[in-house]
């Protein structure tokens, strides 16, 4: 069916198809079905849903604590009754809260949000449609995979609720200070131990299934380019997860079990000596640390180029420009990422020689970034550009992530980055990283697929309100902060930076990016709005809405939930991004039609 | 980046200026490029769409120079990093040690004060220590940042080219008042640093906790500004009335303090005898409202705890 659904007009929808194919297979029950499902697809939107919540709540913190930040010392209006007198005595900020909202934004925001969302939700829903397999390589261990992390952050989250509250002592968790935290560090910890697990797990289920599972004909360098960002990023995962899974217990033992693998002999805490045998290091604990977080910023930002790339494509009506050199870059880049990680530790009193190597490699992986992002930029050369909601997305990521990008380069420099670290400069880098890039191209890729999903578009009015209010106050939001970082202005200051003499003349951006993120949060409602109402009222479309030419787009919108998602395994003839070529009758020649009927047709 | 006062300044600032030309010019060129390829290849303006999907030549000069860019950049900046990791040999050396949440300096002399006093114009090497957890030295106004990290001694070096006094700050997060971590550095000329410089030998051993005073009497008390503050205790106690994480010193002298002992609330005049007990053995007694918060014991010596005790009674 799937093949001569090409031939049908394109325009007109299925329902029937799917409701018929769905009946070959033996009926599930409910919880089968929707709760511990094996199914790809579900664990997809399983993935998808939780991880929209976690990003909905981190940015929640987030804009609590800039109320903090703009105006220190004064109650919070309106929700201030919600908090316990322990975190907010009369609507006022304590520290110590302040401090759990931000270890609680960054770790959310990462492995509960961005992750999950990017890894768990498109990598599940999309890759084995685009790579033509009926489900993933091992669906039980997908379904491990979900509830692993869905545990992680029910520990997470119940981690508020324990005496002196969630873990304080940021999302790096730097010992000593993290070994002498409250409880809320514990289940920190327990709660990395599930995610990193539930990481683990998807990482190989991806490995194997896009190197086994793919269709006939579908060769690597058939690959949609967001197949091969998958496939680097669960390498990255696969590798770099483990020594921060180690590392997370064994600073479990330093806390539980009296164990000193982070902590050195003679700690004075508070004028007292601490009671520990020693020896430890805790710079150990840094390097375990980057050694993961240095490749999960690629983790972060692989899955958000994949999904730009799909959707230029698709928007420009030609092939992607230099697929190959993308190729090679993103393949680079993986490799490269893992010898990189010092360079968030020039401080620490590292050697002239080994700084030395670490900024040369850090230089050196900016060139495989550049050379994606201009790719990119090359291919809306000479293209036949539609302006569709995923694709202004799209556009938005690439001088975002520019910025992102390009920032970067003064912090992987010791003469400059010795001034920039730990200063708003660096949370304004990776938030442009993360934020107006990572974020955005998550939002394209939402809007791209729904279709897929659920056999109805999103609403583009909607769609373009909320593009253009994100994007403004996004800038609004991370640009303020390279000036009051270039200014010296810590991270993670309760008051924004009140008692610094030198910081005076910057502090009035508080103010600002504090109101940018809540409008923010206000446009996120249109988000909202259009995401739920578009499954009942959204416009029906047909299979392949997009004309677009990789796989998934070959089986029937919101794909039958049983194994199997094409009525005939598909055949792949041609690469991933066959655009308007000359002769063809239409301007788009799907992966899987065969040469004759293309130009028969 | 902002006004700045050490030797360093212009090297880091050059070298930041630099890369954000460079980056700047990229970024407007693209994004003047995209706005130009949205805008000619619009669908309806252009149907006839190009084949192209890669060119080699393009490619490698886009691989090219952007590699010599980075490695230009590289170069520069390691002759800058060089500077600063070279300490001249004829450095004066003080060191920092960092602790929640207050800076103790100790000069050669064994003098301890909570604001560094430096020479304009002569280098100065600070060796950076932690006692407890991970702190940063931080002078912006200089350019230099370094991590304390327990259990290591790491140095830092700068000249300052101007006098004045300039912010410290700790730049990495160490606990609940990581952000009130705050501290001077005075730059003098170098006369008036070498007269202040010997003047503080007779308070020396003194502040170190040594038994010989510099001889001269001073009124009993007159250390006690100093001192809560070099053993750390303004961290926890303000002298202003604020409460922070323990009670605050102003006021608590002859006054009645609700506290409880061995879990039972009970009102007691807080007397020298009392404040005495407070600090020694801090469980005896908790303070009502604080009770929950380890106040640590102090290791203080009879005639600091005298100073400490005549000083807080002055704080009505
Ligand atoms: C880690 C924080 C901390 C540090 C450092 C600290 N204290 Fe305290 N202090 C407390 C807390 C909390 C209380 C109240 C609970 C109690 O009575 O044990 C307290 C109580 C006191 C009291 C009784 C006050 C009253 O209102 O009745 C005195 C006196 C005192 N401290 C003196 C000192 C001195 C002197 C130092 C420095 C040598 C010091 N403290 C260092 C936390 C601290
Ligand atoms: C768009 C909404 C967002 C806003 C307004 C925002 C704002 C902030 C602010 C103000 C801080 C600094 C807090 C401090 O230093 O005291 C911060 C820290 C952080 N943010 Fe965000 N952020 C947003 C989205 C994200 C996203 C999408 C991610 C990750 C994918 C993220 C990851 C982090 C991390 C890792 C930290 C560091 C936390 C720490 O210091 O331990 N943020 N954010
Ligand atoms: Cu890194
Ligand atoms: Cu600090």
């Amino acid at each position: 069916m799937a093949k001569n659904a090409h031939n049908k007009d394109l325009q007109v929808a299925h329902p029937e198809t799917s409701h018929a194919h769905g009946e070959h297979h033996p009926e599930l029950g409910f919880w089968r079905k929707y709760v511990f499902s094996t199914d790809h697809k579900i664990i997809g939107l399983q993935y998808g849903f939780t991880a929209l919540f976690f990003l909905l709540f981190g940015f929640t913190l987030v804009m609590i604590m800039r109320w903090q930040l703009a105006y220190p010392g004064e109650a919070i209006p309106l929700i201030g009754w919600l908090f316990s007198e322990e975190s907010m005595p009369g609507g006022v900020m304590l520290p110590e809260f302040y401090n759990q909202l931000g270890a609680m934004h960054g770790t959310i925001m990462v492995f509960l949000g961005v992750v999950p969302l990017a890894v768990g939700a498109f990598g599940n829903y999309v890759v084995p449609l685009q790579i033509g397999a009926p489900d993933m390589a091992f669906p039980k261990l997908n379904m491990a995979s979900y509830w692993a992390y869905f545990l992680g952050g029910v520990v997470m989250l119940s981690s508020f609720f324990v005496p002196a509250g969630a873990a304080k002592a940021g999302w790096t968790s730097y010992p000593p200070l993290a070994n002498i935290e409250t409880m809320g560090q514990t289940m920190w910890l327990l709660g990395m131990v599930f995610l990193i697990t539930s990481s683990l797990l998807g990482a190989i289920n991806f490995l194997t299934t896009i190197i086994q599972l793919r269709a006939e004909g579908l060769t690597f360098m058939r690959f949609p380019f967001f197949v091969w960002a998958q496939l680097i990023t669960s390498f990255l995962l696969l590798l770099a997860f483990p020594p921060l899974e180690a590392a997370a217990i064994l600073q479990l033992m330093d806390r539980l079990a009296g164990t000193s693998f982070f902590m050195p002999g003679g700690l004075v805490v508070s004028g007292q000596v601490m009671d520990i045998s020693g020896g430890g290091s805790p710079l150990l604990w840094q390097h375990l640390f980057w050694f993961l977080a240095h490749p999960e910023v690629y983790v972060l930002i692989l899955p958000a180029m994949g999904i730009v790339a799909e959707i230029i494509a698709n928007n420009t009506r030609k092939p992607l420009w230099g697929y190959k050199a993308m190729v090679y870059s993103v393949i680079f880049l993986g490799f490269m990422s893992f010898i990189v990680w010092a360079h968030h530790m020039f401080i620490t009193g590292m050697g002239t020689a080994i700084s030395a190597f670490f900024q040369i490699t850090t230089m050196i992986i900016s060139i495989p970034s550049v050379i994606i992002l201009s790719a990119l930029f090359l291919s809306l050369w000479g293209g036949s550009i539609r302006f569709t909601t995923p694709m202004l997305f799209a556009l938005g990521f690439l001088p975002m992530f520019g910025i992102g990008g390009l920032t970067g380069l003064p912090l992987g420099l010791a003469p400059t980055d010795i001034h920039l670290h730990d200063t708003y400069y660096v949370i304004g880098h990776f938030h442009y990283v993360v934020a107006p890039g990572t974020i955005l191209a998550l939002f394209a890729g939402i809007y791209y697929w729904y279709p897929k999903i659920t056999g109805r578009s999103m609403n583009d009015l909607l769609g373009k309100i909320h593009f253009w209010g994100t994007i403004i106050c996004m800038n609004f939001i991370f640009m303020p902060m390279f000036i009051q970082g270039l200014a010296g202005v810590s991270r993670r200051l309760y008051d924004g930076g009140q008692l610094y003499q030198f910081a005076q003349p910057v502090l009035k951006w508080n103010e600002v990016m504090s109101i940018a993120a809540w409008i923010m949060g206000l446009v996120q409602i249109v988000f909202i709005v259009n995401l739920f109402m578009s499954i009942r009222k959204g416009k029906k479309v047909s299979d392949n809405p997009w004309e677009a030419t990789t796989l998934e787009w070959s089986a029937t919108s919101s794909p039958p939930l049983a194994h199997g998602n094409f009525e005939t395994m598909p055949q792949v003839y041609r690469g991933p991004y066959e655009y308007s070529v000359p002769g063809n009758s239409r301007d788009f020649a799907p992966q899987n039609e065969p040469e004759e009927k293309v130009s028969a047709a | 980046m902002f006004s700045g006062s050490s030797t360093f300044v212009s090297e880091v600032d050059q070298a930041f200026l630099f890369i954000l030309i460079i980056s700047v010019i990229f970024f407007v060129g693209i994004v003047f490029a995209m706005i130009y390829f949205v805008v000619r290849y619009h669908h309806k303006k252009n149907q006839t769409v190009s084949q192209s999907s890669g060119n080699l030549t393009l490619e490698l000069l886009w691989t090219v120079i952007p590699t010599i860019l980075v490695l230009a950049m590289f170069y520069y900046g390691f002759i800058g990093y060089r500077n600063m990791k070279t300490i001249p040999p004829d450095a004066l050396e003080i060191q920092a040690l960092g602790r929640m949440w207050s800076w103790l300096y100790t000069y050669e002399n064994g003098y301890q004060t909570d604001t560094l006093t430096v020479p304009v114009g002569k280098p100065v090497k600070i060796r950076v220590e932690s006692a407890d957890v991970l702190h940063s030295f931080y002078i912006p106004a200089f350019r230099i940042k370094q991590d304390a990290v327990p259990g290591m001694k790491n140095y830092v070096w700068f000249e300052a080219t101007e006098t004045g006094t300039f912010d410290i700050f700790c730049a990495e997060y160490c606990g609940d008042r990581h952000s009130y971590m705050l501290s001077l550095v005075k730059v003098v000329p170098q006369e008036e640093y070498a007269s202040w410089y010997d003047g503080t030998a007779q308070f020396a051993s003194a502040a170190s906790g040594g038994a010989a005073g510099g001889g001269a009497e001073r009124k009993p008390g007159s250390r006690g500004p100093m001192l809560v503050k070099i053993k750390g205790c303004v961290a926890c106690h303000s002298i202003d009335g604020s409460p922070l994480v323990g009670p605050t010193f102003k006021g608590v002298f002859g006054h009645q303090v609700a506290v409880i002992t061995d879990g039972k609330e009970r009102e007691i005049l807080a007397d020298e005898e009392y404040l005495r007990r407070s600090i020694l053995e801090p469980q005896t007694d908790r303070v009502k409202g604080f009770e929950n918060i380890p106040m640590p014991p102090q290791n203080l010596t009879e005639e600091e705890l005298a100073e400490i005790i005549a000083y807080i009674k002055e704080l009505q």
